[in-house]
This record gives structure tokens, sequence and C-alpha cells, in this order.
């Protein structure tokens, strides 16, 4: 199936895959060749897409997906491939989120703070 | 003397020599930037396109109209305006036609009682209407270059929050769309509360939307979606504005490069006359000494040169003679 990873700067990915799984807010889903139509919101979280020549990761900062027509389409105003990553700025950036969380556990900002840094250590240390 | 003009003018050219050196570069610069920043005016398009599908797609599917983005206002008290101009100047009349329309869009408002709230983009913009005592509401600067998609969103953050927060029941957009290299628009455009028929929203339900799963629900999709469309918008506008700015700049400094070069044309033209005025007055000066030397052959050199001088003297103090 043809797949775009589509950021507001640039088409990040065009192709042909064989599975995408990412993560909407309601938890994981994957789609195969021939998918039903879909249109979900993304949460933070991990997109893999099994392309011809391997599996590309992408850490995601919230977004939509859409599936129609035996294509998919990734809609992402922050989403990072695994080689853009700078693993101690999102280290650094779970140390601050996690101490912000400490003091105010209601923190929704540094929640979301520190699931990002959390995608994109997991995404790094992936590939 | 006409020596002394003739280095006058030369210093005049030289200086304006020095100028063209200095537009020819501009314009080359602004030349290369128009095609960048056309660039990224096609690879922004993608995006906002998808997002507009999926809208309908939504819309299809029964999502609600009901957000506070779509909602109109029964009455408009206060009307913000979202002004695209640039850092710089030195770019012809971009600046100038942005900020006059929305200047008289104000004064029109003004006279329906409607007040105004200026957020802007652009060094230019800010000290504009804050030398005319216009009251800023936020002003933005720094990327009127080439301004990315963070920039977009923090201001599209701050005008949402205006508008849903029912600060203001209307908010424009004016900014200069990129036609082509030729030819630059200023358009003030609705931006907020967005038209239903504009994204699509009024799809109704027998169109493509039938058939999609989604999740979460339709109408949470749609209140996720509906930011982002607003920044997608503002970056779009943001963009075109960079590509007609640097187009604006390039046909500014391309003007004054010609001027200079006609300017230098001339002033080259009245230096040659002033220097071959200055060599024949020097040469009718000699000529007409060595023939009154040969004239009066027999007479004393010693008088040749007494009368030449004195004529001279008479020549440099005419005011003498009257005395």
């Amino acid at each position: 199936m043809q797949v775009e990873f589509v950021s507001p700067e640039a088409v990040l990915f065009s192709g042909e895959c064989s599975q995408v799984v990412t993560r909407t807010v309601d938890g994981d889903i994957a789609f195969l060749e021939n998918h039903a139509a879909f249109i979900g919101a993304l949460d933070i979280g991990q997109a893999q897409l099994w392309a011809n020549d391997g599996v590309i990761s992408l850490a995601i900062n919230g977004g939509f997906v859409e599936v129609s027509g035996n294509a998919v389409t990734i809609l992402s105003d922050g989403a990072m491939a695994a080689g853009d990553i700078d693993l101690s700025e999102a280290e650094s950036d779970l140390a601050v989120a996690e101490e912000a969380l400490s003091s105010d556990a209601e923190d929704v900002d540094a929640a979301n703070a520190k699931k990002w840094a959390e995608t994109r250590i997991q995404v790094a240390a992936s590939s | 003397m006409a020596g002394g003009q003739e280095r006058i003018l030369r210093r005049r050219i030289s200086s304006i020599e020095a100028t063209k050196k200095i537009t020819r570069a501009m314009e080359l610069i602004a030349a290369s930037r128009i095609v960048k920043a056309q660039g990224r005016v096609r690879s922004a398009k993608p995006y906002s396109e998808k997002v507009t599908d999926v809208i309908t797609n939504l819309a299809g599917g029964g999502a609600g109209v009901d957000h506070p983005l779509l909602t109109q206002a029964d009455q408009v008290n206060r009307v913000a305006y979202v002004v695209i101009a640039a850092d710089r100047g030195l770019c012809g009349g971009y600046n100038n036609n942005v900020l006059r329309a929305v200047e008289r869009a104000i004064t029109a408002d003004q006279a329906q009682g409607r007040q105004y709230v200026l957020v802007l983009s652009g060094k230019k913009a800010a000290g504009y209407f804050s030398f005319r005592g216009y009251e800023v509401h936020a002003a933005y600067e720094g990327f009127s270059d080439q301004p990315n998609y963070s920039d977009a969103k923090t201001m599209a953050e701050s005008v949402a929050e205006l508008f849903e927060s029912g600060d203001v029941q209307q908010v424009y957009l004016a900014y200069t769309r990129f036609l082509s290299m030729g030819s630059q628009e200023v358009t003030v455009d609705q931006f907020m509360p967005l038209e239903a028929s504009e994204i699509g929203a009024d799809a109704s339900e027998n169109t493509a939307g039938g058939g999609y799963e989604f999740e979460p629900e339709p109408a949470e999709i749609l209140s996720r979606l509906l930011p982002r469309y607003v920044e997608a918008r503002l970056y779009a506008a943001l963009l075109e504005g960079s590509a007609s700015e640097h187009a604006a700049r390039q046909r500014a400094m391309k003007a004054a490069t010609d001027n200079a070069e006609d300017l230098k044309t001339n002033l080259t033209r009245i230096m040659n006359r002033a220097r071959q005025e200055a060599i024949t007055t020097e040469i009718m000066e000699i000529v007409s000494g060595s023939e009154a030397m040969s004239d009066d052959g027999d007479h004393d050199l010693d008088d040749a040169i007494t009368q030449s001088l004195e004529g001279s003297l008479a020549a440099l103090i005419p005011d003498r003679s009257d005395a």
C-alpha cells in the first residue's frame, strides 16, 4: 500500500509499505494491505513503517492518520526520524519533565513532555 | 575652477558605484531567496490539503460543526487583524501596501463602531503601528525571511486564544499573496471563525465520508484537527508573505541598480564635459599667450609676461575694475 508521511514543512516519506504501526489516542493500531477506511487522532508515540528497504521508525508528537483506498496518510506537525533525534537533548528534556511532575503530578504539559522525551529515546534506541 | 568640479563629480560617481554594487548584491540575494521561498510554499501544500481532506471526510462522517472555531458570533464588537509584513525595509511597497490596507480596514471598522486588536508579524509592522499610536496586542519578529512552522504555531495559538475567549468576534488575516514572480497581491481575508464551506465541513453525509471508522469520535478528532488547520493556514500566509517580500525586494533593488547605472552615465557625461572645458580653456590660454609673444616678437619677453599676468589677475578679481 502507498504510505505518505506529511509534515507541515515537507513530505517526509512517500512510498510502498507492507505494514504501518502507530498509536492513536485509544491505543496502538496496525494497518495492513486493504485496511478499511479509517481516520484517527494520533497520540505521542512511535510510528513504524515497513518499507521495502527495512523498517523506518519515527517519533510522533501527535497528529492524524487517514486510511482510504489502500493508501495511508500520516499527518504530523511534530515528527522526528530516528536519525534526527538528539539523544542527550531528549534525556535532559526527560529529566526536566520528571522534576516538574514530581512537584506537580497533575501537570499535563510536563506529562506530555515526558512522554515525548521517552518516545524519542525509545525510537533512537531502536534504530 | 573646472578642475575642482571634476574632482567633486568623480567622487560622486565612485560613491554611486559603491551603492550600485550593494543594491546589485541585494538583488541577486533576493532573487535566489524567491526560489527557495517558493519551494517552501510548495512543500507546505500537501499538509494543508490533506488536513482539509480529513476535515471534509470527518464532516461527512457526522462530526458536528459546533466547534468554537466554527461558531459565528451574533454581534461583532471587536475585530482582530493578523498582519504579515517584513522585518526589513528596502523592499519597495511591500510593507506599506499591507499596512495601509489594514489601516483602511481599521478605519472602516471604527466607522461602524467596532474596536480593533492587532497581532503583528514583522518589525516594520510593529514600527508602523506603534509610531502611529495604534494599540498593538502582540508583535512577533525575526522570522519574516524564513518562517518556520513553530513560528506559525506560536502566533496561531495566541490568535486562537483571543478568539476562543470571546475577546474578539472576528479575525482577519492580512498578507501579500504570491501570484507569480511579477505580481503579488495584498489580501485581507477572514481567518476566524472558519467558514464551514471553505474547509469542506459543510459536506453532507452522503459524500465520501461514509464508511470511515473513527478513533476516537469524529467530533473529538475535529476539535483536535481545527487548530492544526488554523496553524497550517497561518503558516501558508507567512510563507507567501516571505516569497512576496523577496520578490518585492528583488524588484526594488533592480530598479535601484538601474537608477544608479543611469545616474552614473549622466554624471560621467557631465564630468567629461567639464574636463574638456578645462582642457579647452587651458589650450586657449596657451595659444593666445604664444600668439601674443610671436606678434610682439621684437618686444621684450618681460613685457609679455607682465601683460599676461595682469590679464589673469583681472580675470581672477573682476571686482577690482569696478572699484
